[in-house]
C-alpha cells in the first residue's frame, strides 16, 4: 500500500504542479462521467433501481449474520472451501498457506481491492512468492511498483507514452511505442503465457449469492476467467460485505454496477462461479478487515453497500483534480475518504476534509450511500476524537465565541472587519492560502447592517 | 515466448491426501476468526430491514432483435440473424477462412471439429484454437449479452482462450433485460458455473483508448435463429 | 405575511447589494421584512470543520432572532441548508425544528412560497448561471445531472422572467466551484484550480456576469477573475432579479 507521511492536501498540492496534467485527469475521468451520464439516462427506472439495490444492501447489512452462515452451507454444499479472515494479516496467512499447500509459488491475480486493501502482494512477496497482476491497468502499475489510483481505472493517472516506457523496459515492445493497441497486444502475449503457466488464480469477488452459496466476478478482459479456468487452484477473496441475499438481485446490481462505474451496459463478462471444476478446488475468503467494526457505526454503516464502482470517484471534482495517489490509501476518491477513518482514524485524518461537500458522489452512487454526509460526520467525529490541530480548535472556538454574541460581533464593526479577522479563508494575512491564486473581495463602503440601520 | 514447453512440463494434480490434511488443519483456525467475525456482526447489525420487492423491473418486450443488435454492435459484437445451421456455417466460413484449429460445440453444423469434451489436463491445449463455436440459451437485449453455462460449453475457459467466438442462440430467445433473464436462469437446470458474455474481450486500460481483444476472444459473432 | 431577513456574514459585510437587493425584491411582492440587528452567523464555518458542537449559541442565537416570524429568507443556499440541517436546541427542539421547516433560500421563496410568475426585471447581459452545489444538491434549487429526472431549475425559472437577459450554456452545468469553506484555504491548490476551471468554462461561453444563489461561490470565483484581470463580474441572483 502506498505509504506517504504527506496529507491530501499536500500531495494533492504536488500533482497540481503540472496544470497540462491535471487537465488531462480532470478532462478523462469527466468523460467517463459522460458516458455513465449518457447510459443510465435510457433507464427510466435508474432512479427505482438504485433505490431497490439501496434497499437490499441494507437489508443485507442488517441480517449479515445469517446470510454469512447462509453462504457457508451452500458453498460448502457446493464443494467450495470456506475460510474466515479476521484481518488483513490472517487473509494473507491464508492464502499463502493455501499456496504452499498447493506447493505453489507463482500466482496470477485478476482485479481485487480486498488484496490491495491487505497488501497482499507484498505479504507473499516477503515469502518468495511472486504474484503477477493479470488486469492490464493492475499490471502496469505493478510494472512501475505504484499501487492503483482508481477502483476501476487502476493506472488512469498514466499517460501511453509512460506505459510504452515501461513496456519498453520489462515486455521488449519497441522504444517509443505508445500506441495503446500494440501496447495492450503486448500485455496479451505476455499475460497469455502468464495464464498457461501459473498453478493458482486469485480473483475478486462482486457479489456472491447467499442463496445459492455462488458468486460472481465481473471483468472487461476476461482475465479473472483465464486465470481460474486454467490454474489447478482458484482462490477468490471477498469483503464480508459483499453478499445479497438472492440470485434475482443480481439483476439489479449487475445492471447497475457497469453502468455507474464505465458507462457500458455490463461488463463483458460476468461470470457465476458456483462449484469447482472437477479436481480444481476453489477456496473462498471471507474478510472481515474492520468491516464489523464499520457495521456497528450507526453513522457509517452504510458505506458497507459500496459495490465498488467508482462512480464516486469519476464524479468528484477534488478526484479528478487530485488524482488517486493523493488519498493514500487502496480505495481512493469519496467512498475511500469514509471508509479508510474506519480502519485507522489518526492515519486517515485528512480525508475527510479533502472534499467541498459538493454532494455529486451521493447522486452518482447506485446503492444511494450518502457518501458527503457521511464526510461531514467523520469531521465531526475526528474533531472530538482529538485529530485537529490545536490552533485551528483555538481559532473556532474564538470564532463560536464571537458569533455567539451580538454584541463582540457588532464591536467587530464596520464592513469587512469580522469576517477578515475570523473567517478562516479570509484573514487579513498575506501567508492566506487564500491570496496564492485569488484577490480578497473588496470592504464596501458601509456593511448591509449600516446601510440597514440608516434607512429603515 | 515458449508457452507449449512451460505448459507440458507441468506439475500435475496435488495429492488428494494434500487436501484432507489442510481441511483438517484448517478447521481448528477457522472456528476462532469465523465466531469472532459472526459475533461482532451480530453485535453490531442493525435492526432487520425488509427486503425489496423488485417483481416490478421489467422491460419493453417490443422490437427485441432490434435493439439487441444495436446494443451487441456498439459493443463491438457481430449479429446474424439466420434460417438455418447452413446459413450459421456458411458466415462462419466466409468470416474466418483463415481459422485453422476450429472446436464447435453445435450440434447439426458442419464446420470445424467436434471436440466436444477436452478433459482438464488438456486444456492448456486449447491455446492455438482460432475459433469456438458455442451455444448459448438465449440473450439479453440491454446489454448484448449472451448466458452460457458448463453444461453446453465445456470446458470452462474455452470461450475465454479462443482468438475468436461464435455463439448459436439456438432457440433464438432475446429477454429485455437482466430481469427476465434471472427468471429464466431459475427455470433451467442449476449450472456449475455460469456466465453472461457481452462482446469481444476488451480494455480501456491505456488512457481510456478502447481496445478490442484484451484476454480473450477478439471478436464475438453472434447468431440468433429466427 | 412576516418575513426575518437573514443575511450571512460575509454577505452583510462585503456584499450589501446583495443583501439591499433582497429585501427589496421581497417588499416589491408584498411581504413585511425585517432584517433582526442582533443576527450573526448561521454557524456553518464551524460546523463543516469538525466543530458543529461549538454551533450551540449561533443555534440559540439564530432561533431567538427569528422566531416570531412566518418565514425566514437568506439571499444564500449554503447557509439556508446549513439551518435545515443542523439547527437544534436541546432546550427548545420543538423551536428549532419549525425553524428548520420555514427558512428559505430566496429563489425558492419566490417560486414555491410567493409563487411569482412575472417579474419587471430587465438585465441586457450575457449571463452564466453558477448552480451552487449546496442549493442545488441540498436543497434542490435545480435538479442534478447526475439524477435521471424531470429537469427543472427555481432559479432559472426567474431568471427566464428577465427582460434582455441572454442566459449561457456551459459546458458542465453543475460542478462545483471549489469554494468549500474551509476547503478553499486547506486544499488551496485544488480548490483554486476548481475555481479556475469553473470561471473558464463561463469564459469560454462568452458570459459577462457569473450569477448563482450562493455569494461564497461568487466571491471564489470572483477572486479569480480578478486576478486574471478580468472583465467578468460576479453578481448575486437577487440583483439581476431586483435589476431595472
Amino acid at each position: 500500500m502506498h505509504e506517504s507521511t504527506k496529507d491530501h492536501a499536500a500531495l494533492a498540492a504536488e500533482f497540481n504542479k503540472d496544470e497540462q496534467r491535471v487537465n488531462w485527469h480532470d478532462e478523462t475521468l469527466w468523460w467517463i462521467r459522460q458516458k455513465r451520464d449518457k447510459n443510465v439516462h435510457q433507464l427510466p427506472e435508474w432512479e427505482a433501481l438504485r433505490e431497490a439495490a439501496s434497499q437490499i444492501k441494507f437489508n443485507v447489512l442488517s441480517n449479515l449474520h445469517d446470510y454469512l452462515l447462509q453462504f457457508e452451507k451452500n458453498a460448502t454444499a457446493n464443494g467450495v472451501h470456506v475460510h474466515w479472515a479476521a484481518d488483513a494479516k490472517e487473509h494473507n496467512e491464508i492464502v499463502h498457506r493455501l499456496l504452499t499447500e498447493h506447493k505453489v509459488d507463482r500466482m496470477v491475480k485478476s482485479k481485487s481491492m480486498l488484496t490491495e486493501e491487505c497488501g497482499l502482494n507484498e505479504y507473499l512477496a516477503e515469502h518468495g512468492i511472486e504474484v503477477i497482476d493479470s488486469d492490464l491497468g493492475e499490471r502496469i502499475v505493478q510494472l512501475a511498483k505504484e499501487p492503483p489510483s482508481h477502483i476501476v481505472l487502476p493506472c488512469i493517472h498514466k499517460k501511453k507514452e509512460e506505459i510504452g516506457d515501461l513496456f519498453h523496459k520489462y515486455l521488449g515492445t519497441p522504444a517509443n511505442v505508445a500506441d495503446p493497441q500494440i501496447l495492450t497486444e503486448a500485455a496479451r502475449q505476455h499475460l497469455r503465457d502468464v495464464f498457461l503457466t501459473r498453478r493458482a488464480a486469485l480473483t475478486g469477488v462482486n457479489f456472491a449469492v447467499a442463496e445459492t452459496g455462488e458468486f460472481v466476478v465481473c471483468t472487461n478482459e476476461g482475465n479473472a476467467d483465464m486465470g481460474a479456468h486454467l490454474a489447478d487452484v482458484h482462490i477468490a477473496s471477498m469483503g464480508i460485505e459483499k453478499l445479497i441475499p438472492e440470485r434475482k438481485h443480481l439483476g439489479v446490481f449487475l445492471r447497475l454496477l457497469t453502468r455507474s462505474a464505465t458507462g457500458q451496459p455490463i461488463t463483458t463478462y460476468s461470470s457465476h462461479f458456483k462449484k469447482p471444476r472437477k479436481e480444481t478446488p476453489i477456496h473462498i475468503i471471507l474478510v472481515d478487515n474492520g468491516r464489523s467494526v464499520q457495521l456497528g457505526r450507526k453513522e457509517f454503516r452504510n458505506s458497507l453497500k459500496c459495490i465498488r464502482c467508482g462512480a464516486c470517484m469519476n464524479t468528484c471534482p477534488v478526484y479528478r483534480r487530485s488524482g488517486g495517489h493523493s488519498y493514500h490509501t487502496a480505495v481512493a476518491g469519496p467512498i475511500g475518504s469514509i471508509l479508510a477513518p474506519n480502519l485507522d482514524m489518526k492515519k486517515y485524518k485528512d480525508l475527510p476534509f479533502a472534499s467541498t461537500l459538493c454532494g455529486s458522489c451521493s447522486n452518482v452512487c447506485p446503492v444511494k450511500i450518502d457518501i458527503h454526509d457521511q464526510l461531514y460526520k467523520w469531521r465531526q467525529e475526528l474533531v472530538k476524537e482529538g485529530y485537529t490541530p490545536a490552533a485551528k480548535t483555538i481559532s473556532m472556538k474564538l470564532m463560536a465565541q464571537t458569533l455567539s454574541s451580538p454584541t463582540l460581533y457588532n464591536a467587530a464593526g464596520k464592513s469587512g472587519r469580522f469576517v477578515l479577522k475570523h473567517m478562516p479563508f479570509l484573514v487579513s494575512n498575506k501567508l492566506n492560502p487564500w491570496y496564492k491564486e485569488r484577490e480578497m473581495p473588496e470592504a464596501p463602503k458601509e456593511s448591509f447592517r449600516e446601510w440597514y440601520k440608516k434607512n429603515n | 515466448m515458449n508457452v507449449a514447453r512451460v505448459g507440458a512440463n507441468r506439475i500435475r494434480p496435488y495429492a488428494a491426501n494434500g487436501i484432507q490434511e489442510c481441511t483438517k488443519r484448517r478447521t481448528f483456525k477457522k472456528m476462532n476468526s469465523r465466531d469472532k467475525i459472526l459475533s461482532a456482526i451480530a453485535a453490531n447489525q442493525p435492526e432487520r430491514t425488509a427486503l425489496a420487492d423488485i417483481s416490478g423491473f421489467k422491460g419493453a418486450e417490443e422490437n427485441l432483435q432490434n435493439k439487441y443488435a444495436a446494443v451487441l454492435t456498439a459493443i463491438g459484437g457481430r449479429i446474424y440473424f439466420v434460417k438455418d445451421e447452413n446459413e450459421i456455417a456458411a458466415t462462419i466460413a466466409a468470416q474466418f477462412p483463415e481459422a485453422k484449429r476450429i472446436i464447435n460445440l453445435v450440434d447439426n453444423l458442419s464446420i470445424g471439429n467436434f471436440e466436444t469434451v477436452i478433459s482438464d489436463p488438456e486444456i492448456h491445449n486449447l491455446k492455438n484454437v482460432d475459433l469456438a463455436i458455442i451455444k448459448a440459451k438465449f440473450a439479453v437485449a440491454e446489454n448484448g449479452a449472451v448466458w452460457i453455462t458448463e453444461k453446453e460449453v465445456q470446458p470452462r475457459v474455452l470461450p475465454f482462450i479462443c482468438e475468436h467466438l461464435a455463439v448459436v442462440i439456438t432457440d433464438g430467445i432475446i429477454f429485455p433485460t437482466m430481469h427476465e433473464a434471472y427468471q429464466k436462469i431459475a427455470t433451467l437446470e442449476e449450472y456449475g458455473y455460469g456466465s453472461f458474455i457481452a462482446g469481444p474481450s476488451k480494455t480501456a486500460d491505456i488512457e481510456q483508448s478502447l481496445v478490442i481483444g484484451a484476454h480473450g476472444p477478439r471478436s464475438m459473432s453472434v447468431f440468433v435463429k429466427v | 405575511m412576516k418575513v426575518g431577513l437573514f443575511i450571512p456574514c460575509y454577505v452583510d459585510q462585503f456584499y450589501p447589494n446583495a443583501a439591499i437587493a433582497t429585501l427589496q425584491l421581497l417588499e416589491k411582492f408584498g411581504v413585511e421584512v425585517t432584517y433582526p440587528l442582533s443576527q450573526t452567523c448561521c454557524g456553518q464555518p464551524m460546523a463543516n470543520s469538525g466543530y458543529e458542537h461549538l454551533t450551540k449559541g449561533c443555534n440559540e442565537l439564530f432561533i431567538k432572532n427569528f422566531e416570531p416570524f412566518d418565514y425566514i429568507v437568506a439571499p444564500s443556499g449554503s447557509c439556508v441548508l446549513h439551518v435545515r440541517e443542523h439547527l437544534h436546541d436541546p432546550a427548545n427542539e420543538e423551536a428549532a425544528t419549525v425553524l428548520r421547516h420555514k427558512v428559505y433560500e430566496l429563489t425558492s421563496f419566490l417560486t414555491d412560497i410567493l409563487q411569482v410568475k412575472e417579474l419587471n426585471a430587465r438585465f441586457p447581459h450575457r449571463v452564466g448561471m453558477h448552480q451552487s452545489c449546496h442549493g442545488q444538491r441540498g436543497l434542490k434549487l435545480a435538479q442534478m445531472s447526475e439524477l435521471v429526472a424531470e429537469p427543472f431549475s427555481k432559479p432559472g425559472s426567474l431568471l427566464k422572467m428577465v427582460k434582455d437577459i441572454d442566459l449561457i450554456d456551459l459546458g458542465r452545468v453543475d460542478e462545483c466551484c471549489g469554494f468549500g469553506g474551509t476547503f478553499c484555504v486547506t486544499e488551496e491548490a485544488v480548490s483554486a484550480k476548481m475555481g479556475k476551471d469553473r470561471v473558464a468554462d463561463h469564459l469560454h461561453h462568452g458570459a459577462e456576469y457569473i450569477t448563482g444563489v450562493d455569494m461564497s461561490c461568487l466571491m471564489h470565483m470572483e477572486g479569480i477573475l480578478n486576478r486574471a484581470g478580468s472583465k467578468v463580474k460576479v453578481i448575486h441572483i437577487a440583483e439581476i432579479l431586483n435589476a431595472q
